[in-house]
């Protein structure tokens, strides 16, 4: 299968990877680089699950192919936390049981992410509508929630992981 | 919270938190080997058919193709239940459902695999398709299996306890009511994965995202005829199970037999497509039941019929059908009782266990019926539960075993907060209130196949460092089991749960434990993990009593010290403590083990149900429903569980909220439904399950009645706040538009059917109206336990 040299930005690294062009985002990621922080539960578009951030903004990577994204910058899960500090939602969501499988909570993280950004204090409903992409079967949403507001008082305070560090994908915005 | 525990009882994180907030947890699917294939099924195109023939030699040809398997290779059947071993790895000569595995072959990578399945050439013989439970009972001239107790029944109950018709002739008001609950799939976030890795010294080890690996472990040996202990199977972090990964699956055995045969490690992953086909998820139930009760709305007697619609397959279903007439007596006194039920084959995927297995259905249908009989009898629904509610410390006319009951302090708690007496049939056209009361089991009290060894066990070893290793075979689905071990160690040892290192789920490296399903973790690993680690304290203790100079009796295990509780400054730091422990006995290790006191009543039949604890759940629910769309839209929910001791409050809340939103699914959107065999939306985003968006706002309250028996008398908490939630909702929309839905789920289409039939001049009602009038063979007659007696005549 004739295969296409991509270069992908990721977590602030740089990547040279061969793949046929065919291969996802999603793909490239889990079974190029081995990041398999990134998970799938449909690969259709439809479960919210393999959400990483390109330039800060939430892309599900089962729909996306590398040669869109070459030059840009994805952030996954593992390139959420600042060394070995994890990033306030991070902290906030194993503080509160957010992830309960834990399946769905890297697409969750990075979707929140990208809100936090955008928005430092987001009010409950923007919130749910801001992870109205994700589902998540175990939690009932209800400690997501709590989490990612916990997070936001957090980063607003500064207390937190050095305070405002935002995505690491916002720099590039 | 008092400071009697230091770690029971905190909201602490959970231990394996981080880890899956950091991408760092490795699922099934993230486990990569070197020269891994990738493999894949083919799967059946017909409902029912006979396989003619298959040609795989064009697949075999296809470059990059390694191996390719049929039913023929692996002909030993097998299923989760001994009495149900009627599955094939890949089907031999017969399909039963459209998705039943045919072929499987293992490849370079997932797209050679793929396309190798195009090029299998498979001759069917298609049968006719049943469909439906009317349809099972009616064709005697299509049979689905060549077993069972009647043409396409798999199973056929009868039990009486006392004379029904004596406590119906008791009765001054009788009712009888039909109900049907759809079938849905536990919609877990990850599809299942298995990885095999056979080596030429015979050594063989599955990776597999399942429920129960001991199971996995026992039939992966009955088919592959290979000595069980020469394969290992560990169970990686399951991402989401509800009940879903608690078969052992052909996917699991064809990547065995495919790493057997290439001497390669083989990998499958299933499509989403594929789990809705896998499936073993909620059985679609049709139920009546008739209640007899005294003028003062006492039950005098109680006949339920179940008729449950299993799907192609036994997989638990024996088990299900017991559960659908098995714990409405949890509840309820109920002087007499007769349970009539059935589970028959259609040509859909198999159904199974899904959080309640086979009691939700029944107990919507039970706590609806009682909402009728209260608006019949002018008895507020509340205070009917009241007067018929169950005591602790009892036993049912079915024999199941009471100890804690907390369901009293349940009712207050959401009755109170939601203001439900003052406020239902109050609120403006289109708002309404309901409610509903359940039970649950702590475990079932036997396991799936007979023996008489524990149920759990755990082993404790201890470093010189001071870190403890725990060693269980329980397995984290996300209910929260890796904490649960964790903390009640490190509550004993007087440790902080960041010394406690987890060996789980491995059955090379950790002694038994059945299996995440029955929420019989906490209750039985718990007790197993406690009882470990007080065998370590009590070496400690000994070996710090001479130290110290203090009777060991008077010694605390605490922030990690040993210390004299009368003279507190004495002490040992832990790590001198277990030094010297180990300087005195050698190797710091122990092990315990929980079995189940024996439960079972005097009858066949009495396996499925008893339990060593109940947990129990009260909930209202308010909604607002849109006459004009049919809509409902669920606004509040006030739910109490009683868990017996919240070993860990945050952990609590999360499996109660979650059980809220997974009944708020069934309840209201997900089906799974077939058109000529086919699954009408397998995919997410056909499947309707709730979003954040349809989050309503929940109050949860934590009530605690101690359990004798419980580790730290903790109960449980995964599954049973899910069951109140159901009926709670069809019980609010009747408050508030006055019709009765009895029919899950409650879609919109529903709502408007009922509305236009009560402007008719109809009663509002949507639902079944009989069911077959099958005759059920003679009851088991029981003789009712002392005290059950006499029917109470007010």
């Amino acid at each position: 299968m004739p295969k296409t040299l991509v270069t992908l930005r990721v977590n602030g690294e740089l990547h040279e990877v061969a793949v046929p062009v065919h291969k996802t985002l999603l793909e490239v990621l889990r079974e190029e680089l081995n990041l398999t922080g990134t998970k799938h539960g449909c690969e259709l578009g439809e479960c919210g699950t393999c959400t990483v951030l390109v330039d800060g903004e939430p892309w599900l990577s089962c729909l996306a192919l590398p040669v869109e994204v070459e030059g840009r910058e994805i952030t996954t899960v593992e390139g959420m936390a600042d060394g070995g500090r994890p990033h306030p939602l991070q902290t906030a969501f194993t503080a509160l049981g957010a992830a309960q499988c834990g399946y769905c909570t890297p697409g969750i993280l990075l979707t929140a992410m990208a809100l936090l950004d955008e928005q430092p204090a987001p009010t409950r409903d923007q919130i749910a509508q801001a992870l109205a992409g994700n589902l998540c079967r175990c939690t009932g949403y209800v400690k997501i929630f709590e989490a990612v507001e916990l997070a936001a008082r957090r980063m607003q305070n500064g207390q937190a992981a050095s305070g405002g560090r935002t995505a690491a994908g916002g720099e590039g915005r | 919270m008092s400071d009697e525990f230091s770690v029971i009882g905190k909201p602490l994180p959970k231990v394996d938190g981080m880890g899956k907030c950091t991408g760092q947890t490795k699922f099934a699917d993230d486990l990569n080997l070197p020269r891994m294939l990738h493999g894949r099924l083919l799967r059946s195109v017909h409902a029912h058919a006979r396989i003619r023939h298959i040609n795989t030699s064009r697949a075999e040809r296809l470059p990059g193709v390694h191996a390719v398997l049929t039913g023929k290779d692996l002909p030993v059947k097998f299923g989760i239940l001994p009495v149900s071993q009627d599955e094939e790895t890949l089907a031999v000569d017969k399909v039963r459902f459209v998705g039943d595995p045919v072929a499987a072959v293992a490849a370079i990578d997932e797209e050679t695999a793929e396309r190798a399945l195009e090029h299998i050439d498979v001759d069917y013989e298609p049968l006719p398709a049943i469909m439906s439970i009317k349809e099972a009972l009616a064709r005697e001239d299509v049979r689905i299996h060549d077993y069972g107790d009647g043409p396409n029944i798999h199973k056929m109950v009868s039990l009486e306890f006392g004379d029904v018709a004596e406590g119906f002739a008791e009765a001054a008001h009788v009712r009888e009511d039909v109900f049907f609950f759809e079938g849905s799939n536990h919609l877990p976030m990850e599809q299942h994965s298995a990885v095999a890795s056979y080596e030429h010294d015979g050594k063989l080890t599955v990776w597999s995202s399942t429920q129960t690996p001991h199971y996995v472990h026992r039939a992966l040996e009955k088919v592959l005829g290979h000595p069980a202990s020469q394969i290992r199977v560990i169970a990686t972090p399951v991402g989401g199970g509800f009940g879903g990964k608690s078969d052992p699956f052909s996917h699991e055995i064809a990547a065995a037999r495919l790493s057997m045969i290439t001497g390669r490690p083989v990998k499958i992953t299933c499509t989403r497509e594929e789990v809705f086909y896998i499936h073993r998820g909620r059985h679609p139930v049709l139920m009546w039941v008739k209640t007899g009760l005294a003028r003062d709305g006492r039950i005098t007697a109680m006949h339920f019929k179940t008729f449950l619609d299993g799907g192609a397959y036994g997989s638990y279903g024996v088990a299900s059908t017991y559960y659908t007439g098995a714990l409405q007596t949890t509840t309820y006194k109920i002087p007499r009782y007769k349970f009539e039920g059935l589970r028959v084959f259609t040509n859909k995927p198999p159904c199974g266990p899904k959080r309640g297995h086979g009691t939700p259905q029944p107990r919507y249908a039970l706590e609806c019926h009682l909402d009728k009989i209260a608006a019949d009898l002018g008895i507020d629904p509340v205070e009917l539960r009241r007067r018929n509610m169950v005591e602790p410390f009892s036993t049912t006319v079915n024999y199941l075993r009471i100890t804690s009951c907390g369901l009293l302090e349940c009712v207050d708690k959401v009755v109170e907060a939601s203001g439900f007496q003052e406020r239902r049939g109050r609120l403006p056209r289109g708002r309404g209130l309901g409610f509903a009361v359940s039970a649950y089991l702590c475990g079932a009290g036997l396991p799936i196949y007979w023996n008489d060894m524990p149920q759990s066990e755990v082993q404790i070893k201890v470093d010189r460092g001071g870190g403890v290793t725990v060693y269980s075979m329980a397995i984290d689905i996300g209910q929260g089991s890796d904490s649960v071990l964790v903390f009640t160690v490190a509550e004993v040892l007087g440790i902080a749960p960041a010394d406690i290192k987890l060996v789980t789920a491995d059955t090379d490296l950790t002694p038994i434990d059945l299996g995440s399903y029955s929420s019989r973790v906490t209750f039985m690993a718990g007790n197993a993990a406690v009882e470990a680690a007080t065998k370590i304290r009590d070496m400690v203790f000994q070996a710090a009593a001479e130290k110290l100079n203090v009777p060991a009796a008077r010694l605390v295990a605490r922030g990690r010290r040993v210390y004299d509780r009368e003279d507190v400054a004495r002490g040992l730091t832990w790590v001198d403590a277990i030094r010297a422990a180990e300087a005195r006995v050698g190797t710091l290790a122990a092990t315990g083990s929980y079995k189940a006191p024996k439960l079972s009543g005097p009858y066949k039949g009495s396996g499925v149900g008893p339990s060593p604890a109940y947990s129990y759940s009260a909930s209202v629910v308010e909604v607002s429903c849109d006459p004009e769309t049919g809509a409902v839209v669920v606004e509040k929910v006030w739910i109490a569980h009683d868990v017996g001791r919240a070993i860990n409050p945050l952990l609590v809340e999360g499996q109660v909220e979650g059980s809220v939103y997974m009944a708020l699914g069934e309840v209201l959107m997900e089906e799974q439904t077939f058109r000529r065999g086919v699954h009408k939306f397998p995919s997410m985003l056909e499947y309707k399950s709730p979003t954040t968006l349809e989050t309503p706002e929940m109050h949860t309250f934590i009530v605690e009645s101690v359990d004798p028996e419980g580790p730290f008398g903790a109960k449980e908490a995964g599954q049973g706040p899910l069951l109140p939630v159901i009926p709670a909702v069809a019980n609010a929309v009747a408050d508030a538009l006055g019709v009765r839905i009895d029919e899950i789920p409650i879609t919109p289409e529903k709502v408007l059917a009922a509305l236009a039939d009560r402007r008719k001049g109809g009663s509002g009602r949507v639902g079944p109206r009989d069911v077959p009038t099958i005759q059920f063979k003679d009851p088991i007659r029981v003789a009712p336990p002392p005290g059950w007696e006499r029917v109470p005549v007010p």
